[in-house]
């Protein structure tokens, strides 16, 4: 048998390569063509709009940490110098400044990626030398150092009140003014659905190959002869590239940019955003864009206390689930498929219990606190039941909730390891 | 030389405070690999705990308690968090810190409130130490260079001159054999990462009441310590007390210099009226540190008195 017969052996079919490949994007292309039939509110495009942007920014945060092997705690700042130039490029086109009164709108995420990709190769090429625990410094510090100078360059960053611009100018593409958010939903989408497949695309090319191989083992890399510095480097660019197409689709969106989206608060969240939704896979970044967007937009309405649910479900993934809710929603999947599906669901409903017992517990802590510190007076009463600090109903329910989730948790992983 | 002298006296004890946040980031750092994240976490616990307990007794019992808590804190955190997180690598471990200091940060403003708290220097110690040039130099700012020096005297007595410095020092490089000879190495990890808290938690004692303690305080400090611990080299006790020295002077030496781009770069023909002409030396002190960070890793990668380039 010669190695070529091998190697076709273990090929993927030509259905497989349908299923695994072409499928996600047809089904994603449905979906966001059915949205808007659904007749969905201002409110939902509004969420809607913040998910897309940030799906292409999580995903281009994991080009270089989860494929790349690079942590980054300053990636928000090629988000924002790519938004920066396209709000440019927008009050450029609003005055027709030599060609760009013939560029549409439409087109800004372009400029956005080119911007982002400048600022990569220009940033990248000190940093990128090193990875590790090197590379994470001085990225926080080159964040630090470039969020403090945007307030001293006051005619590109604009300051405090930041810069401006109007989407409505300019020629109209697909029949789109860009006015109505509707309209500006084909925008997002489009874009979208170019940044993902783009960045699928760029997993399947030699260089996202190496990137991938330099990230297990640069020592080999060189050995067969190619530059690891020289592969992060370029993959830097690309991630910086792809983060600028998420800043210029904000910048159409919102219509402004001010320096705090390039500071290291939305660094720290786009990590998050990975992470949570696991960066060992491609999706996972789009899991965690969309789990974070919407607690962002909806669990800061319920609750002040949301950053630390956040921090403690950050925590959470990263001490019990370090291959993020696509892991757990992959380990599930593999589960009911294995031998033994039966056992496996019962432990699962069970974690499932013990946590939401946990949850609740917490939440029972956490709201009783935050009112306690606010100090209006404000009582926590869910379900009608009138939880005050006073109260001993409420250290009762926070006690049982959390003894009997960590109890029911150490109880299935004592069954997990008598079964192994 | 009014601003000279003051911006050195400033300087030396905003560094030396630097120091002891930097000393207990690189112990950690140089021994468990891990880069505590959370660290200026701990030195914001520091700042609260004492305004806590100088609030129901004195400074001075604060002075000793805080760290001891902070310290406690830090072993808890490293004995059930940090130690599940470490086989599943370096990253990790940094991804835990991060997500810890989300979580002091809001656990903080829940317990203290968003605002700032009224914790203050202790009255024995507020009045001036001297004058110079008819400007007075507060006495509690030469309290923390002389704690400061003692603790840096301690800490080195501790590492070179005592067994357990001895055991700690062998740990650093080969736990395995440590292990092998009898010594219980992650009760050791746990006690250097306890130690570096409590390092970081004395800090905060003695910072918290000349700046402002609030929960903003760790975001404000954290990436300056940074700094500090990469440009005095990874892991060099020596590297972050010259690293904090520089920057500590560098920071507040430039805050006195009232001059901008214009007046050093007028003869290349830089005006007041552009934007680069118009940036003032004293509004760049802030970014300074980092400017020098990066300089230092373009040209010299290894950190001031590092080793091993990393």
């Amino acid at each position: 048998m010669s190695d070529q017969s091998t190697y076709q052996r273990l090929a993927p079919s030509r259905g497989q390569k349908f299923t695994q490949r072409t499928l996600p994007f047809i089904i994603l292309a449905a979906i966001l063509l059915a949205i808007p039939m659904t007749g969905p509110s201002r409110t939902f495009y509004t969420i809607a709009h913040q998910m897309g942007i940030n799906v292409v920014f999580a995903l281009s945060y994991n080009m270089i940490l989860g494929k790349g092997g690079l942590l980054s705690f300053g990636h928000a700042v090629y988000f924002g110098l790519g938004g920066y130039l396209a709000v440019h490029a927008m009050g450029w086109i609003e005055d027709e400044v030599g060609i760009w009164g013939s560029i549409p709108v439409f087109f800004l995420p372009v400029v956005g990626f080119v911007g982002g990709a400048l600022a990569g190769a220009l940033i990248g090429w000190p940093s990128t030398r090193k990875a590790g625990t090197t590379f994470a410094m001085i990225s926080l510090g080159v964040a630090e150092l470039i969020f403090a100078a945007a307030f001293m360059f006051d005619s590109f960053f604009g300051g405090e009140q930041g810069i401006s611009g109007d989407r409505m100018n300019g020629i109209e593409l697909f029949g789109l003014s860009m006015g109505p958010i509707a309209e500006v939903y084909w925008f997002i989408a489009f874009w979208m659905f170019v940044g993902i497949l783009g960045m699928w695309a760029f997993t399947r090319t030699p260089l996202g190959k190496l990137s991938e191989a330099t990230r297990d083992n640069a020592q080999r890399v060189q050995f067969i002869g190619y530059n690891p510095q020289r592969v992060r480097y370029m993959v830097f660019i690309f991630a910086g590239g792809f983060a600028g197409l998420a800043g210029g689709m904000a910048a159409v969106n919102y219509e402004i940019f001010t320096p705090d989206a390039l500071s290291l608060i939305p660094s720290g969240l786009v990590l998050i955003m990975a992470y949570v939704g696991g960066i060992t896979y491609f999706v996972g970044p789009i899991f965690g864009a969309i789990l974070l967007t919407y607690m962002q937009s909806m669990l800061s309405d319920f609750t002040e206390a949301w950053l630390l649910y956040l921090g403690v479900l950050f925590i959470a993934i990263v001490m019990y689930a370090p291959r993020g809710i696509a892991g757990i929603v992959f380990g599930f999947i593999d589960g009911i498929r294995g031998s033994e599906s039966g056992i496996y669901i019962k432990h699962w409903a069970l974690n499932l219990l013990g946590i939401l017992l946990m949850l609740i517990g917490l939440i029972i802590l956490v709201e009783v606190s935050v009112r306690w510190s606010n100090g209006y007076g404000d009582i926590y009463e869910p379900f009608g039941m009138h939880l005050s600090h006073t109260n001993p109903l409420t250290w009762f329910l926070f006690l049982v909730a959390s003894v009997a989730g960590i109890a029911l948790s150490l109880f299935v992983k004592k069954q997990k390891e008598a079964t192994a | 030389m009014e601003t000279l002298v003051f911006g050195l006296l400033n300087g030396v004890s905003y560094g030396l405070l630097l120091f002891m946040l930097s000393s207990g980031l690189t112990l950690i750092f140089s021994m468990m690999g891990v880069l505590n994240f959370a660290h200026a976490s701990f030195y914001m616990l520091g700042a609260y705990f004492a305004f806590t307990i100088s609030g129901s007794s004195s400074f001075w019992v604060a002075l000793f308690i805080a760290p001891v808590l902070v310290g406690l804190v830090g072993a808890v955190v490293e004995r059930y968090g940090l130690r599940k997180v470490h086989p599943n690598g370096h990253v990790a471990e940094l991804l835990f810190t991060f997500g810890l200091a989300y979580l002091i940060e809001e656990v903080v403003k829940i317990v203290y409130g968003k605002t700032a708290v009224d914790y203050r220097i202790p009255e024995l110690l507020n009045f001036s130490a001297f004058q110079v040039y008819g400007a007075s130099f507060p006495a509690y700012r030469l309290f923390i260079i002389v704690i400061a020096v003692g603790m840096l005297i301690g800490l080195w007595f501790l590492l070179k001159r005592t067994r357990a410095g001895l055991i700690i020092q062998a740990a650093l490089t080969h736990p395995h054999m440590v292990g092998h000879l009898g010594h219980n190495v992650p009760l050791i990890f746990m006690m250097v990462f306890g130690i570096g808290c409590a390092l970081a938690g004395l800090a905060g004692v003695m910072a918290g009441n000349i700046f402002v303690t609030d929960p903003a305080m760790a975001v404000q400090m954290g990436p300056i310590v940074f700094v500090v611990v990469v440009v005095g080299g990874i892991g060099s006790l020596e590297g972050a007390f010259v690293a904090s020295l520089v920057i500590g002077l560098l920071q507040n030496l430039a805050v006195g210099i009232n001059a901008s781009f214009a007046d050093i770069f007028g003869f290349l023909g830089l005006t007041e009226m552009s934007e680069v002409g118009s940036i003032n030396i004293s509004s760049l002190a802030p970014v300074l540190p980092f400017l020098l960070l990066v300089l230092i890793l373009i040209f010299r990668p290894q950190g001031l008195m590092g080793e091993k380039e990393l």
